[in-house]
C-alpha cells in the first residue's frame, strides 16, 4: 500500500489518485462534470469493499472497508468518467424563492447589473447539485452565470436563517437550517431542504437539477 | 427503562453510526471508541447494532426501573451500584430501583455503558447516534431523561469479565501521509511526527485540536473542499492541526497532512484535554 508514498499519480485522462490513510483513496479531477462522471462510474462498477463515495468540488473520496491496495490505485487511474444522466432524465426540483435577501443589492452591484437582472438570471438557468457538505442537505449548486460568481462576505454572519438562498464563488446554495454563514444572501424559500422522515431526506441530492422560481 | 439522574459533563447515545449518507452531508458519527463500545455490547449479549451510552469524563448516574444487565467499558471509570464498588468490563446485574454511578476515570475520557437490549430511542436515518456537529439523533440525556431499553439482545452472555488494558501513559498514534502533504512545508511532516503535541481544551467528538509547533504552508491559495475521514489531520491557516474524530464534518477546505491509522482511532478518542500525544510514521 503506497510503498513509495508517491503523493500524486496521474493518468492521461486527468484522473489523479491521492493516498488517504488505510481506508480511503482520493480521486482528483479537473471540475464538477468530471466529479459527477467519476462518481457515476464508481456507482456502476464499485471497487471491492467500496463503502461510500463523497463527491466534492474536484474530488471523489472513495471509502473502503479495507486498506487500499496498488490494484485499487491502478483501477482508479484507469477509470473513465461515466456519462452522467443526460439533461432531462435527472430529477428536476423547482424551488420557489422570494428574492429579498439583504445582499441582493450588493450582488447586483458586483455583477454590474440591476436587481431585476440578477433575479432574471438566477431564475433563467438550470442548476445542478454538484455535491453536498457543510450541513445535512446543503447542496452546492453549479451552473450559476459567471457574472454572479461573487466572493463570500468579508465578515460571515453568525446566524443565517433556514431557507436562505445564497451565492458564493461559482456556487449557489440554500441553507437547510439556521447556522452561521458567509455566503451572499439573495433570497429565501419555504421549501424544506432536509427532513429525516422523508425518503430521500435531502431535497437537493447530488445529481439533481434545480430551478429557482420567483414567488413564495 | 433507565432514568438519568445526572449525565456528567456529556453523555450521548451512540451505536455504530450512520453510514452511507455522506453524499447528502451527513457524517457517520457513532461511538468514538468503537472497540470499547462493541465490547460493552458483547458483555451483555447485545447485538452489535444496539445503542449504548457514551459517557465523557464520568459523572453519569442512572436508576433502573426494572432489573437489567449492564456493563461498563472504555475509560476505566470507578463503577458503583448503590454506593458500593461494582466491576468494570463485566456483565453486572442492576436491580430495579438501584443506581449505577460512574466516577471520574483516572485515565482516558470516554466510558461506555451497555444495557442488555440496548437503548431504544427512535433511530434517525438508520442510527440512534447523536451527531454533535449536525444535531441529528437524540438530544444528549439530561437529568430526568427516561431511556427506554429495547430488545436487541441475543444469547445470554457467558463471559464473566473481559481482560482490558488501561489507556497508555505515553500515547503514540501512527500516521500515513495525507492527500495534501505537498500543501504543507517539508518541515511540517517532520514536525508533526517528532514533536510532543498537547490536546487542546476545545477538543470534542468532532476532533482533537493539537497544540505544538506551528505547521507552515508550502503554498497559498484556497483548497476546494474535499471529503474528510476519521483520523484525518487537517491544518488550518493558524498552523495548529486538527485530528478528526467520529463527528467530523463530511468535507473540509484545509489541507490534510496526515491520516491516523484506523487501529489507533480508539486511542485518539480516549485522549483528554491537556494530554500529551505523539504521532509517528506508520
Amino acid at each position: 500500500m503506497f510503498g513509495n508514498h508517491d503523493p500524486v499519480q496521474r493518468n492521461g485522462t486527468g484522473v489523479r489518485v491521492l493516498p488517504y490513510g488505510d481506508r480511503a483513496l482520493l480521486v482528483e479531477v479537473d471540475g464538477p462534470d468530471a466529479v459527477a462522471g467519476v462518481r457515476r462510474a464508481l456507482e456502476l462498477a464499485p471497487l471491492p469493499g467500496q463503502r461510500e463515495l463523497v463527491p466534492a468540488a474536484r474530488t471523489v473520496l472513495v471509502v473502503l472497508d479495507r486498506p487500499p491496495a496498488d490494484l485499487d490505485v491502478a483501477a482508479l487511474r484507469r477509470l473513465r468518467p461515466a456519462d452522467t444522466a443526460p439533461t432531462g432524465t435527472a430529477p428536476l426540483v423547482t424551488v420557489p424563492v422570494v428574492f429579498d435577501g439583504p445582499d441582493l443589492a450588493d450582488v447586483a452591484r458586483l455583477s454590474g447589473g440591476s436587481v431585476p437582472d440578477v433575479v432574471a438570471e438566477l431564475t433563467g438557468v438550470e442548476l445542478t447539485v454538484a455535491f453536498s457538505g457543510f450541513a445535512p442537505g446543503f447542496g452546492y449548486l453549479t451552473g450559476v452565470p459567471p457574472d454572479l460568481h461573487v466572493p463570500r462576505r468579508v465578515t460571515p454572519r453568525t446566524r443565517v436563517p433556514a431557507g436562505a438562498v445564497a451565492l458564493a464563488g461559482p456556487y449557489a446554495g440554500v441553507y437547510p437550517r439556521s447556522s452561521p454563514g458567509g455566503w451572499q444572501l439573495v433570497g429565501r424559500t419555504d421549501a424544506v431542504l432536509f427532513d429525516v422522515h422523508r425518503d430521500p431526506p435531502a431535497l437537493l441530492a447530488p445529481g439533481a437539477r434545480v430551478r429557482f422560481r420567483e414567488g413564495g | 427503562m433507565l432514568t438519568v439522574l445526572a449525565p456528567g459533563p456529556l453523555t450521548t447515545v451512540q451505536d455504530r453510526g450512520r453510514p452511507a449518507h455522506a453524499a447528502i452531508g451527513v457524517t457517520r458519527s457513532g461511538a468514538a471508541d468503537a472497540p470499547a463500545a462493541g465490547l460493552a455490547n458483547r458483555l451483555v449479549g447485545n447485538r452489535p447494532e444496539a445503542a449504548l451510552l457514551e459517557v465523557t469524563a464520568g459523572g453519569l448516574r442512572v436508576r433502573a426501573a426494572r432489573t437489567v444487565l449492564v456493563a461498563v467499558t472504555g475509560a476505566p471509570a470507578p463503577v458503583e451500584i448503590d454506593g458500593r464498588p461494582a466491576p468494570f468490563a463485566a456483565p453486572t446485574t442492576l436491580r430495579a430501583g438501584s443506581v449505577l454511578a460512574l466516577g471520574t476515570p483516572p485515565r482516558g475520557l470516554r466510558s461506555y455503558v451497555a444495557v442488555r437490549g440496548g437503548i431504544d430511542v427512535p433511530p434517525v436515518l438508520g442510527s440512534r447516534s447523536t451527531d454533535t456537529l449536525s444535531g441529528l439523533g437524540p438530544p444528549p440525556p439530561a437529568a430526568g431523561t427516561l431511556l427506554p431499553v429495547g430488545s436487541l439482545a441475543g444469547d445470554e452472555p457467558v463471559v464473566d469479565v473481559a481482560p482490558v488494558g488501561s489507556p497508555p501513559d505515553r500515547p503514540v498514534l501512527r500516521v500515513l501521509p495525507g492527500p495534501r502533504r505537498d500543501w504543507l512545508a517539508e518541515a511540517a511532516w517532520t514536525a508533526l511526527t517528532t514533536a510532543e503535541w498537547r490536546v487542546g481544551s476545545d477538543s470534542d467528538r468532532v476532533g482533537l485540536r493539537l497544540t505544538g509547533p506551528r505547521l507552515d504552508r508550502a503554498r497559498d491559495g484556497e483548497l476546494p473542499s474535499e471529503g474528510i475521514v476519521p483520523g484525518a489531520v487537517q491544518v488550518p491557516p493558524d498552523g495548529a492541526p486538527v485530528l478528526f474524530l467520529a463527528d467530523h464534518p463530511v468535507t473540509g477546505g484545509y489541507p490534510v497532512l496526515a491520516v491516523v491509522l484506523t487501529a489507533d482511532l480508539p486511542l485518539a478518542a480516549q485522549l483528554r484535554p491537556g494530554d500529551a500525544v505523539r504521532l509517528r510514521p506508520a
